[in-house]
């Protein structure tokens, strides 16, 4: 319990910090629109052609602009050295991890809340609905908790920018895969019955990369 | 701490030699050709076994990954890297055998199936954990890493593998030896299976051994240079 409300702390410190300056929210959210237009570009704006590919390029679009998200949460705690001062704090390494995977989750979404409407607007879909509000939110979960792994992982080493996504994107394909599908289905009409596979798969790896980088965050940090 | 078993290894290598030269035997003259496929279905007798021994060896990081997390024995991760370094080389060669049979086979060199995904996807993550590793300064904590990306990698596997086969139900399954296996065949697969495994296991005893030598000689390399300085 001590280490959710630390991390609620960690979260909103985080939260605080990008209220004051505005650098991440921003930047992310011209940088998917963005892609969305090259992605119009590459595929043409046709109606057809928008429902087909419409859920490819959200989905892709949010797995390009979480690795600029997540690279930045870390970027932000080692220039200072925040990192250090994280570390020495009487706080569980699994606290940080949890407080920066809410931080991440939380700036995913708000990304998230204003591009959508966006991308509705300009391929002409209607994409507010119950339906992919969970598949939203537990893609973005599992991409958030495999991505702040990563980062942390990524800000270590020698080439920070590159590292990240090679190893982003192996391991979230399946999230990509199953948000895609799902999201096409209920673009299709389909009700829940329809799309329950994909959502145990999105679950399904929520639950796992949850716990599993829970557990493995602090040997990523240990020095 | 690796070193020794000079006479292990040796037998490991005879073994693998051997059973191969066997193996080129039976797969080139002793078996008989496949009816429906021909000619070509002879490359599946290298293709299963690599496909199986890059398997095993992703496995045996995944083991030797949480054994070094938990131990902090840097022998784990000697053994952890060589079998990822041998389990790449083998899904390589797995995917390159696939694309040779697949071309005469589907027409394709390449069709979006699970398993074929999936492996695609393994490789590119076990890239990943020898890029993470090279980019990575400190022996230590190339260690950690490499443990961090072998224990996630692994975990990722029965993910990918059900979301492509959902992905791609409408795909029949495929079988490759269609109403079971003729005897000679069997005897021929299990052959190279025990030829590739012993291969494994040999490459992997000479590799963990080097990766030994090459942490102890970084160490006085790192030792030096801070002298120097």
């Amino acid at each position: 319990m001590k280490d959710l409300s630390d991390a609620f702390i960690i979260a909103s410190k985080d939260i605080l910090t990008e209220i004051r300056n505005r650098e991440v929210l921003s930047s992310v959210v011209v940088f998917a629109v963005l892609v969305i237009i090259i992605f119009n570009f590459a595929f043409g704006s046709s109606e057809r052609a928008a429902g087909l590919v419409a859920p490819g390029i959200l989905w892709a679009t949010f797995a390009f602009a979480g690795i600029l998200a997540f690279n930045r949460s870390f970027v932000m705690e080692k220039e200072e050295d925040c990192i250090e001062g994280l570390m020495t704090a009487p706080i569980s390494r699994e606290a940080i991890y949890l407080g920066k995977f809410f931080g991440n989750t939380f700036f995913i979404l708000l990304v998230q809340l204003i591009v959508i409407p966006v991308f509705s607007l300009l391929f002409n879909i209607n994409f507010f609905n119950l339906e992919l509000l969970a598949i939203t939110i537990l893609a973005t979960l599992g991409f958030s908790s495999t991505g702040t792994l990563f980062a942390a992982m990524a800000v270590n080493t020698r080439a920070r920018e590159l590292v990240l996504p090679i190893l982003f994107f192996p391991i979230v394909s399946p999230v990509i895969i199953g948000a895609v599908n799902a999201s096409a289905l209920v673009l299709e009409g389909q009700s829940f019955a329809a799309i329950n596979q994909w959502i145990g798969i999105l679950v399904a790896f929520d639950a796992i990369f949850i716990v599993a980088s829970y557990l493995i965050f602090s040997f990523i940090i240990e020095e | 701490m690796l070193q020794g078993g000079f006479m292990k290894r040796k037998i490991l290598f005879a073994l693998s030699s051997v059973l191969i030269l066997l193996s080129f035997y039976m797969v080139l003259v002793y078996v008989p050709t496949e009816k429906n496929m021909g000619i070509v279905q002879r490359i599946f007798y290298y293709h299963v076994p690599l496909a199986w021994v890059a398997f095993l060896a992703f496995f045996v990081v995944f083991i030797c990954s949480i054994m070094y997390l938990v131990k902090r024995n840097q022998k784990w991760d000697y053994i952890a890297h060589a079998s990822a370094e041998i389990g790449l080389v083998f899904i390589s060669l797995m995917l390159v055998t696939g694309s040779i049979w697949a071309k005469p086979a589907w027409g394709v060199w390449w069709i979006w199936e699970p398993r074929l995904t999936t492996s695609l996807i393994l490789w590119f993550i076990y890239v990943a954990y020898f890029i993470v590793r090279g980019y990575i300064s400190g022996e230590e904590r190339k260690a950690r890493f490499g443990a961090v990306v072998g224990i996630i990698g692994f975990l990722n596997v029965p993910l990918v593998f059900l979301s492509v086969t959902l992905w791609r139900t409408q795909h029949p399954p495929l079988t490759i030896f269609s109403g079971g296996l003729e005897p000679s065949m069997l005897l021929t697969l299990l052959v190279c299976l025990f030829a590739f495994n012993f291969l494994y296991f040999y490459l992997l005893a000479e590799g963990a051994m080097m990766k030994e030598d090459e942490y102890n000689i970084n160490l006085l390399k790192d030792k030096f240079a801070r002298r120097n300085n």
